[in-house]
């Protein structure tokens, strides 16, 4: 390794990153855009759900639990329906996406503890689904507690919630907060690997690589120095998420932010390494973006960004734990949200470290100063 | 230190069935250019990619600079310069970006960096372009460039594969130039080519055909071996005299080159200047023969015996 030779490599892949505007653009863009939009548009804990009520009791009773009901903002009402046949054509038509149908024998069926009401939901779509259930639950709970709270409350209490459920480190269950961190990964898996292998692939086809192979630069001088300057960029888009993060939507960093960075030095190395092979082995630009592709949709899917992982096949399972991208998500919602340390953490490091050797290993040994 | 800059023999390469270069032999001077003249996919640039250590060959042996090629490739790439067929420089560097990266990785030492892209700036004329981005230079400027900076560490050997071929007359002129003040410094230059002005100007050459070496030696000793096998018939109408002649025996071509037709025959032509005006006045053709001096390329035309008409004559001939 000759430092002034990796050097002089790291100084021309900075000049010429400096005239290319789209790619300059790209860095910046790409993770304030994926922040506003997972952070704002996409929202797991649904509000503001379109809505009709059926009160066919119309009592006191009745009334007071479609408060209770609204007064939890998941659902609004927005048409107007008098029995549960009008709920079920406005569900078809798709108006709206939930329908809260209450029989005339309301009192009775309180008296008796039979169901109240009925949620009638639009199950098309499975987020609406379970946040139309919780809204099911909340409110009966409530009117229950109401009534018994004069008579021997403790008993009733126990039965209506026999689970109690107690969220940590997010219990308003704001999305933002289990995106944010995630999305360092999603914007690192996506550019750092797409960059390395544009980068390197685009020197064959401008016939760069025909000269620099006939020079006495070595191979590891020539990729490391090619490389080296985006995990830079790297680290910048990792800031600029963070400062995003935390400044628009209130992310908390409970460990150390060092811990927070060698992470996301473990990923931007491991995902260097991967653009460097994939860069051996494509013939164009174009041909590298789309094996890029091949990596970031399993990654987005599988890596428990977008579900979570415990709902997947076993197969699936084990196919996900070969994405980098898997075990940087656990020690990033570790440390982030958890506050927990990289030592706590260990496999998930020695993951993304035998990950980066293997990856980094097979792209020298594929990459040949020959033309042939 | 001997006086051969390259040395290789039965030099071959396969691409599968194809043979792009087949047993080559050749031997090249030091401090001369040398020149490999031969149409596109004789195997010039496979040749070459081979002589620098890019290209692993088939079959055959190669000593370059005393360096056994491709086992000390890397020891030799600090001493040659290679300048690839397509502009390989960086488009998106300016001109000085662009010669001080090479001089950093060509492994001038830094003191000296500074200086030597001085030199090579004032010497290959960018001293207003300096900071003008490669990729907005002329096809000549660019050669030009390409040049200076195949040379930033002063190398004892330069291979430069059809250099000019996207460059006006007058910019491969003032190229040509250049190559000479090199070769005079004492480097060795292997240029390939498909101009026969260019192969003119070289001192030695060899010519490849099909991945063959069909003949080298000094222009004048190419020439001067055609020395009586070349004829001009000035006709009124060439094409008729080019129908009138296609036939007779030993004569290899008969390409037109304006109002004249230019003729070669076989070695033993013995009495084919008659046979030739009998072939024309036979088809009532009014035409006047005129031995004239061969040129390179008749050389190349009797080397591959591939000269449109002749090659078909030849056929009908044989």
């Amino acid at each position: 390794m000759n430092w002034r030779r990796l050097w002089a490599v790291m100084l021309k892949e900075v000049r010429q990153l400096r005239r290319d505007r789209i790619t300059l653009a790209m860095i910046i863009g790409i993770p304030v855009l994926q922040l506003v939009l997972f952070g704002y548009a996409i929202n797991l804990n649904l509000r503001g759900l379109d809505a009709a009520i059926a009160d066919e009791a119309g009592t006191a009773g009745s009334r007071a639990l479609v408060m209770d009901m609204l007064a939890t903002d998941v659902v609004v009402p927005a048409r107007d329906a008098r029995t549960p046949q009008e709920l079920m054509a406005l569900l078809k038509r798709g108006e709206i996406s939930v329908g809260i149908a209450i029989p005339a024998d309301f009192e009775r069926r309180r008296i008796d503890g039979r169901p109240v009401a009925q949620v009638l939901v639009d199950g098309t779509d499975t987020v609406v689904q379970s946040a139309a259930l919780q809204l099911a639950q909340v409110p009966l709970e409530a009117r229950r507690l109401d009534n018994a709270s004069r008579a021997d409350a403790g008993s009733d209490g126990r039965r209506a919630r026999p689970i109690e459920v107690v969220a940590f480190y997010n219990p308003e269950r704001r999305s933002a907060v289990n995106i944010v961190p995630g999305l360092i990964g999603i914007i690192l898996t996506m550019t750092m690997v797409m960059f390395t292998s544009v980068a390197i692939v685009r020197e064959r086809e401008r016939g760069n690589m025909e000269l620099l192979i006939a020079t006495p630069l070595s191979r590891s001088e020539l990729m490391i120095g090619k490389v080296l300057p985006y995990a830079l960029i790297g680290l910048v888009q990792t800031t600029l998420v963070l400062l995003l993060g935390v400044w628009l939507f209130q992310v908390p960093i409970r460990g150390s932010l060092v811990d927070v960075y060698l992470a996301s030095i473990l990923l931007i190395v491991a995902n260097l390494t991967m653009g460097l092979l994939i860069s051996t082995k494509a013939r164009s630009q174009f041909q590298s973006m789309q094996m890029t592709f091949f990596v970031f949709l399993p990654s987005i899917l599988l890596s428990g960004f977008m579900f979570p992982f415990a709902g997947m096949p076993k197969l699936v399972q084990w196919l996900a734990e070969l994405l980098p991208l898997t075990h940087f998500l656990r020690l990033i919602r570790g440390v982030m949200l958890r506050g927990a340390s990289l030592w706590q953490l260990w496999p998930e490091v020695v993951a993304l470290l035998v990950f980066t050797v293997a990856m980094m290993a097979l792209a020298i040994l594929r990459f040949r100063k020959r033309l042939d | 230190m001997s006086d051969i800059a390259i040395r290789a023999r039965g030099l071959t390469r396969r691409f599968g069935d194809l043979v792009a270069v087949d047993r080559i032999d050749l031997d090249v001077p030091r401090a001369a250019v040398y020149g490999f003249l031969g149409p596109n996919g004789s195997g010039k640039s496979t040749t070459i990619r081979m002589l620098c250590g890019l290209l692993t060959p088939t079959a055959g042996e190669i000593e370059v600079l005393g360096l056994r090629i491709p086992e000390q490739a890397e020891a030799l790439r600090r001493r040659i310069g290679y300048m690839t067929q397509k502009f390989s420089l960086f488009e998106d560097l300016s001109v000085r970006e662009n010669l001080e990266f090479l001089a950093a990785v060509q492994g001038v030492p830094k003191a000296r960096t500074r200086a030597r892209v001085d030199q090579l700036v004032e010497e290959y004329d960018f001293a207003d372009r300096q900071r003008q981005l490669a990729g907005t230079l002329s096809g000549g400027q660019k050669q030009r460039l390409a040049l200076a900076g195949a040379t930033v560490h002063a190398p004892e050997m330069l291979f430069l594969d059809e250099p000019t071929s996207a460059v006006d007359p007058e910019s491969r002129r003032d190229f040509w130039e250049k190559l000479f003040e090199l070769a005079d410094g004492g480097t060795t230059l292997l240029v390939s080519t498909h101009y026969m002005d260019e192969a003119e100007r070289c001192h030695r050459l060899a010519i490849l055909d099909r991945g063959a070496l069909v003949a080298d030696g000094t222009p004048a000793e190419l020439t001067g071996a055609l020395a009586g096998r070349t004829f001009e018939a000035r006709a009124a109408q060439p094409r008729k005299a080019q129908r009138a002649l296609r036939g007779v025996a030993g004569m290899l071509s008969a390409a037109q080159i304006g109002n004249t037709l230019r003729v070669l025959v076989d070695a033993d032509g013995k009495g084919i200047e008659s046979r030739l005006r009998e072939a024309l006045s036979a088809a009532g053709v009014e035409a006047a023969i005129v031995a004239v001096q061969p040129n390179l390329e008749d050389v190349f035309v009797a080397a591959t015996q591939r000269g449109g008409e002749g090659g078909r004559a030849r056929e009908h001939a044989a």
